[in-house]
């Protein structure tokens, strides 16, 4: 489903990925995870189509295409999504008329017919049971004035009613209590099918203990140093980052 | 200075004969009036309410003082009306008054409502402290030249504790004619005690053509009164259109303005407020949204001269292409002005590099224990929400709307009935960039 191939990446001048290949197969759930820095948060701009993010060598190949030729709404509408680390705040801008307004637009790219928004209701109300999200926070501009647990809810939330292919949840765990982590990962786990992959964009181990992954890759320097189960994040847990790359030097010197 | 401009003013003034002429002391009124106007000419950029509009162009131009077929031109009736709105209605079509397309009929009780040009040849002596008067701080030489050359107007009243909810609608129209023409209207609308009133002042244009419209209007709010006036300002894409709008706020009067500017190559409102009761209160939300190389100037002086008096206003701006807006608000409490509070926030968004807006908030006060806050900002589009909407499906063009539209809406709220407010926003809309030129 998504391949990514030596891929090199620049921010602002400096080179923040150096060479990371990665294949997701439909149905996986792969966690990455690294120290602050190692390249994560990047990883998943350059997925979702960021424009401030210069691709200087390498290739994503998302369902036989060019994913690095599409716009981010195009690959929206091709069901890639990104939970953000920070949600934006849109002020003046209704919570419910934009998502109304992104699923009618990728609806609209697929040729299917818009919801009106009886139709959209309906469906949103189902969603709600799921996040357990507050229906009054629908009702306000986007992310203006949640907190920061219910900015990533919403963030979910949006997941669950766009219903993505290939979802990049970027540091959601971040600043949550276990309340709300556990909350997130029930979210996340009821949107698990074998048509649907997850990319879990990580700095600890805890969320992988709700969200059990298929694969764990290491991230760290611009590049996956060290892949394997879901036992790896417990091993990182235990050793530090600093572990994988003693081992890689190790395995350099023998 | 003999420039086309000035030539040409001076030309109407000995050609046109004016309603009311012959009457003594409206016939010095207007003489006096052209002397002040001849000698002062158009305002420079040195003039601190003129200095981010030029009228070098304007200087130039000659316009021909009167359209001969004003009274008969053909009027698309569409351009009339407006949702859910069924009130008295006057229209001016070139500065002419036209009964055939106004609803002047069956008027509520306590409102008198009648064109300038029909007052001041039937009655003209109670308009006569408004015309004849010299008031110290209007030396503005468009008010001056008004005075000198109008031909029509609006005089409204509204007697004590008579409610007019209706609203009143207004509409100036411009329409080619066979060249070029200037206009001036004056109105005077007086609303007694406890009166109540919704007036919407309406300008729109129609094909090409470049006149030149000349404005001013005095308000008169007596006490406890409330007005609520709209102004939507979509005059033809050549036309220039000068405005003067005084208020006058006694005790406990209510003012509340909602003003669109949308159309015209050069527009100005200079919009004056004093607060003289105590207890009185004005609230003004407007916006502009600006294309092409439109200029607009939007000057808004309200001076706070009763105690405990209130004014709260909220101006948003959007300026694309290579058009220039100019926003000033200044706000002055004046000695003894004690318990003032002041809000003023005027927010800005610039769609282009070559678009340009000049916005500059003042504040002076002579007074105690006065609340006031004011702010101003001149930003682009907030890229981030940008990229997170179209991550969520939305087409860049459609995101850069939505967040154009959330940022102008807040200058709407306020505006009844919904379909009017729902006709402003869609005017709006209308008027903003489909294509979004590039993210600066």
């Amino acid at each position: 489903m998504l391949k990514i191939d030596n891929l090199h990446v620049r921010v602002a001048g400096r080179e923040i990925l150096r060479g990371l290949s990665l294949q997701v197969n439909v149905g996986e759930v792969h966690a990455i995870m690294g120290p602050n820095g190692a390249g994560k948060s990047t990883l998943g701009h350059v997925l979702a189509g960021h424009e401030g993010y210069e691709v200087t060598q390498g290739s994503v190949t998302y369902d036989e295409k060019n994913l690095l030729d599409m716009a981010p709404e195009q690959r929206a509408a091709a069901g890639v999504f990104l939970a953000f680390q920070y949600p934006v705040e849109i002020p003046g801008v209704n919570n419910t008329y934009f998502l109304r307004a992104a699923l009618n637009a990728q609806r609209k790219a697929h040729g299917n017919a818009e919801l009106d928004s009886m139709e959209f209701l309906k469906l949103v109300r189902e969603k709600l049971k799921v996040m357990q999200l507050s229906p009054e926070l629908l009702n306000r501009a986007v992310n203006e004035g949640f907190s920061g647990g219910e900015k990533k809810r919403n963030e979910i939330f949006q997941m669950a009613v766009l219903e993505p292919r290939l979802a990049i949840l970027d540091e959601t765990d971040s600043g949550l209590d276990i309340d709300a982590l556990q909350r997130v990962a029930e979210g996340v786990n009821t949107m698990r099918a074998p048509q649907r992959a997850f990319i879990v964009i990580t700095h600890y181990q805890r969320l992988l203990d709700y969200i059990v992954p298929d694969f764990v890759h290491v991230l760290a320097d611009g590049r996956i140093v060290e892949s394997g189960d879901a036992t790896l994040a417990h091993e990182l847990e235990a050793h530090g980052y600093a572990w994988v790359a003693e081992r890689k030097l190790a395995e350099a010197g023998a | 200075m003999n420039s086309g401009f000035v030539q040409s003013m001076r030309d109407a003034a000995k050609i046109q004969r004016l309603p009311g002429s012959g009457i003594g002391w409206l016939d010095i009124a207007r003489a006096e009036a052209l002397d002040e106007f001849l000698a002062a000419g158009l305002p420079g950029t040195r003039d601190e309410l003129w200095k981010y509009t030029a009228l070098r162009a304007l200087s130039q131009r000659a316009y021909a003082a009167h359209d001969d077929m004003a009274a008969t031109r053909a009027v698309d009736a569409t351009l009339l009306e407006l949702p859910d709105i069924d009130g008295p209605r006057l229209v001016f079509v070139n500065g002419v008054f036209r009964a055939d397309l106004s609803k002047l009929h069956a008027l509520p009780d306590g409102l008198s409502l009648r064109p300038l040009s029909r007052t001041l040849a039937e009655q003209p002596e109670p308009l006569r402290f408004l015309l004849a008067r010299r008031p110290q701080e209007c030396t503005d030489a468009f008010v001056a030249l008004n005075t000198a050359l109008a031909s029509d107007g609006v005089v409204l009243h509204v007697a004590d504790g008579a409610r007019i909810r209706g609203p009143v609608h207004i509409i100036h129209i411009g329409v080619p004619a066979d060249g070029d023409m200037a206009w001036h209207a004056r109105s005077m609308i007086r609303l007694g005690n406890d009166a109540w009133l919704g007036l919407i002042e309406h300008h729109v244009g129609t094909d090409e053509h470049a006149h030149f419209a000349n404005l001013a209007s005095d308000y008169i709010l007596g006490e406890r009164a409330r007005l609520d006036l709209l102004v939507i300002q979509n005059a033809a894409n050549a036309a220039t259109l000068l405005r003067r709008s005084e208020f006058h706020l006694q005790y406990a009067a209510h003012g509340s303005l909602h003003a669109l500017e949308l159309g015209g190559a050069l527009s100005r409102h200079e919009i004056r407020v004093a607060l003289d009761g105590d207890l009185a209160r004005f609230d003004s939300r407007g916006a502009f949204a600006l294309r092409a190389r439109q200029h607009v100037d939007t000057e808004l002086l309200i001076e706070h001269r009763g105690r405990d008096t209130a004014s709260d206003a909220l101006w948003r701006g959007v300026a694309d292409d290579r058009a220039r807006g100019v926003f000033h608000g200044a706000i002055t409490v004046a000695r003894g002005a004690d318990g003032a509070d002041a809000k003023l926030s005027n927010k800005n968004l610039l769609l282009s590099r070559d678009a340009e807006i000049d916005t500059r908030p003042a504040l002076e006060i002579y007074a105690d224990e006065v609340k006031a806050a004011h702010g101003a900002t001149v930003g682009q589009l907030d890229e981030r929400a940008l990229f997170y909407m179209r991550s969520r499906g939305l087409a860049a063009e459609d995101a850069r709307m939505l967040l154009v539209r959330a940022f102008c809406a807040t200058a709407l709220t306020g505006i009844e009935p919904q379909a009017l407010r729902e006709y402003a926003e869609a005017l709006l809309l209308a008027h903003l960039p489909r294509q979004a030129a590039v993210a600066v």
